[in-house]
């Protein structure tokens, strides 16, 4: 479904990701864990076209999503390719990003009606379903200055939802939330990858969730994927070093 | 606000004061004064209106433009910002007409200080927008808007509410500016005083009227930004962290 | 067919406007030279503690911001000679000009001197220095340096009213173009020299000005 090709990003004299190759099935949870600056969040902003490519190729459903090809070579693409792709692709952020100037019903409404040109109606139809199957039918005519960080982030989830993607891209959509307030929207994602055919990255700290949850986990240090397999296998029979000394130093604290 | 409440007070006691010396006075200038006051009024607004849409026009090139639209605009931008409005307003008065180009007076008052107050309100709208927090653009992004869409659903909402307290001063300083056309003949406040000075002599009371009538103006634009402030904010609610 | 400019008239009516152009600039530093000075007075006495010096001082300084400098010169222009001031109007240009940017620099001061920190105030007192003292020595060395690019701002802006003055018929450069075009019946070469006059010195110091900004908050640290 998802996959990076010898992809490279840098920020100046810093290399980022390095070469990076990953595949991503179908349907496949896959956690990611890491230090800080390891490259985590830079490699969903990639996926997300938040942020050009250096060098590599990403693919999503089998078509390169920021190239084409050309003469069987493969170039740049143009914006009107770029849009259509980056609709499969749905992106949770850390710090929601709701816009303020809408209400929750609105905030899921405002991309279904202007980019998918749905109708009012049923985009408001779809909005509401959403916003119920998170927890939050009663909050759907408040504003975001309104809701605590908790349903803020849930209102965040069924707005990307909204726009049918075929891959989620959630990015420490718990970090930023109060400890009390991380189990409500763990507790949506879970109900999310147990109803719908999504193909799921999560980039989190919450490693009991990744445990239970991801159907495979990458540890992820310096911009290169260090060790990546089943939670039981890299959580419980870490191969690496690395992975070793940072999940000691991390279950340490929790 | 509480500024101008107390600029108004100070010129209150002091023109209390003149009062004491020769009401009649007042009375006698008022109409005329009021009748200039209505010219200055209606060059303000108009005036405004185009700074406005200069403002929104160049400060969106600036930051999004092409690069010839970009360019356009920063060139712009420099010269009126660069020139002062009375060289600009005479650079319109006295030297279009010499390219064939004839405006009324109004016209070219209008169209010298709209563009003025213009170039100043392109590095508003610019602040403003630069100022809406990264993640709105990012989440527009990923909901993949299309640029268009994303400024004018997304980010120009909120910038609008940024910008009204620095377009308030921009207009203030286009009411001021406005004094100016008294220059090339047009009837406005300022040219009623220096006419009614002119035959009786009696410049304390017709300054201090025509102080407080400016004063009073940008009362009155302060009060309309205050107002269209609230209601744009409502549901806002600034200076929280999401 | 006409050319669009007479450059054998550029060329003649240069000297007169570079004469003229010196009395603008006399007029800008001397001008501002009684704003930047008045204005510091005017700043330190609207934190007075006295209310009765702080309050007519504020309304004083608003009132000067809020109405047109145009106004405010003509009224010098015809008042004083009633209270028998009789001065030449270049001066009387020079007062309305400096009164009204002490004003814009009186705000500029005051945000200087409240951005010193309270504790150098407590630790002046602490001393046992007099107010003047703490003034001169302690508060004012430390508020001035980050607003002098925001007085730097003003000194431009300054620079770009002095056509004002033409008003009340001072002999600067705006006055000079309009005389000329009157007399020549040619106004697209004087008027258009004098604005890339105004344009030319105003994008150079905007530029000496970022320069000195630049330098300032890097020696600083």
């Amino acid at each position: 479904m998802v996959r990076f090709h010898g992809v490279t990003k840098r920020y100046g004299d810093l290399t980022v990701l390095d070469t990076l190759d990953l595949e991503v099935g179908p349907h496949e949870k896959v956690a990611i864990i890491g230090p800080s600056g390891s490259g985590k969040t830079t490699l969903l902003r990639l996926l997300m076209t938040l942020e050009p490519i250096d060098a590599g190729v990403i693919e999503v459903d089998g078509q390169p999503l920021t190239h084409m090809l050309r003469n069987g070579e493969l170039v740049a693409a143009n914006a009107k390719y770029v849009r259509m792709m980056r609709g499969k692709i749905g992106m949770v952020f850390q710090h929601f990003n709701l816009f303020p100037h809408m209400t929750a019903l609105q905030n899921c409404m405002e991309a279904p009606v202007h980019v998918l040109r749905v109708s009012k109606r049923e985009a408001e139809e779809r909005a509401t379903s959403l916003l119920d199957m998170v927890g939050l039918a009663d909050k759907i005519s408040h504003y975001p200055s309104q809701l605590s960080g908790g349903q803020q982030q849930r209102v965040a989830i069924a707005r990307a939802l909204a726009m049918r993607p075929q891959v989620m891209l959630f990015d420490e959509v718990t970090s930023a939330l109060d400890p009390e307030l991380v189990g409500e929207v763990l507790q949506v994602i879970r109900q999310l990858g147990e109803a719908h055919p999504l193909t799921m990255l999560i980039v989190t700290h919450e490693m009991g969730f990744a445990k239970e949850f991801a159907d495979r986990v990458c540890f992820f240090e310096a911009g290169k994927i260090v060790e990546q397999g089943p939670p039981e296998q890299v959580f419980g029979r870490p191969q690496h070093e690395r992975t070793r000394a940072f999940l000691s130093a991390v279950l340490d604290l929790g | 606000m509480h500024r101008q409440l107390l600029a108004i007070c100070s010129l209150a006691s002091f023109a209390a004061g003149l009062s004491v010396a020769s009401f009649a006075g007042f009375r006698e200038f008022l109409p005329g004064l009021l009748a200039g006051a209505w010219v200055t009024l209606q060059i303000t607004v108009a005036g405004c209106a185009l700074a406005v849409v200069m403002g929104l026009i160049a400060g969106l090139c600036k930051l999004y433009g092409m690069l010839l639209l970009r360019w356009l605009a920063v060139a712009y931008i420099e010269v009126f910002r660069g020139t002062s409005a009375l060289v600009q307003l005479f650079w319109l008065f006295f030297v279009l007409p010499h390219f064939g180009v004839h405006l009324s007076p109004m016209v070219v008052a209008i169209v010298a200080l709209g563009l003025n107050v213009g170039a100043y309100g392109a590095e508003v709208v610019r602040g403003a927008i630069l100022a809406v927090p990264r993640g709105q653009f990012e989440a527009s992004i990923a909901l993949n808007m299309s640029r268009l869409t994303m400024m004018w659903r997304i980010i120009l909402p909120q910038a609008f509410v940024r910008m009204l307290p620095p377009w308030c001063n921009l207009f203030i300083e286009l009411l001021k500016a406005s004094a100016l056309v008294s220059l090339i003949t047009l009837s406005d406040l300022t040219f009623k005083a220096y006419q009614m000075n002119q035959t009786t002599f009696r410049t304390m009371e017709i300054f201090s009227l025509v102080l407080a009538i400016y004063l009073g103006i940008s009362l009155l634009i302060t009060l309309s930004m205050r107002m269209l402030e609230a209601r744009a904010s409502a549901g806002l609610a600034r200076g929280r962290t999401g | 067919m006409e050319a669009l400019v007479d450059w054998a008239f550029v060329w003649d009516i240069l000297p007169l406007l570079a004469r003229a152009a010196l009395v603008t600039i006399e007029a800008t530093l001397l001008g501002f030279g009684l704003a930047a000075s008045l204005g510091l007075l005017l700043a330190i006495a609207r934190m007075s503690h006295q209310p009765w010096i702080a309050w007519p001082v504020a309304g004083f300084i608003e009132f000067i911001r809020s109405t047109p400098l145009l106004v405010q010169l003509f009224f010098m222009f015809f008042v004083l000679p009633k209270f028998g001031i009789v001065m030449p109007a270049f001066l009387t240009g020079i007062l309305g000009l400096g009164l009204h940017y002490s004003s814009y620099c009186a705000e500029v001061y005051r945000s200087g001197l409240e951005n010193v920190p309270r504790g150098q105030w407590e630790a002046a007192l602490a001393l046992n220095l007099s107010l003047p003292r703490t003034y001169w020595d302690i508060v004012i060395p430390q508020a001035i340096p980050p607003v002098i690019p925001a007085l730097g701002n003003y000194l431009v802006s300054l620079f770009k009213e002095t056509p004002l003055l033409s008003a009340i018929a001072v002999l600067e450069l705006m006055q000079t173009a309009k005389i000329l075009g009157s007399e020549y019946f040619r106004y697209l070469e004087p008027i258009t020299i004098v604005g890339l006059f105004f344009l030319g010195l105003s994008l150079l110091s905007a530029a000496a000005i970022r320069r000195v900004e630049h330098w300032l908050t890097t020696r600083r640290g």
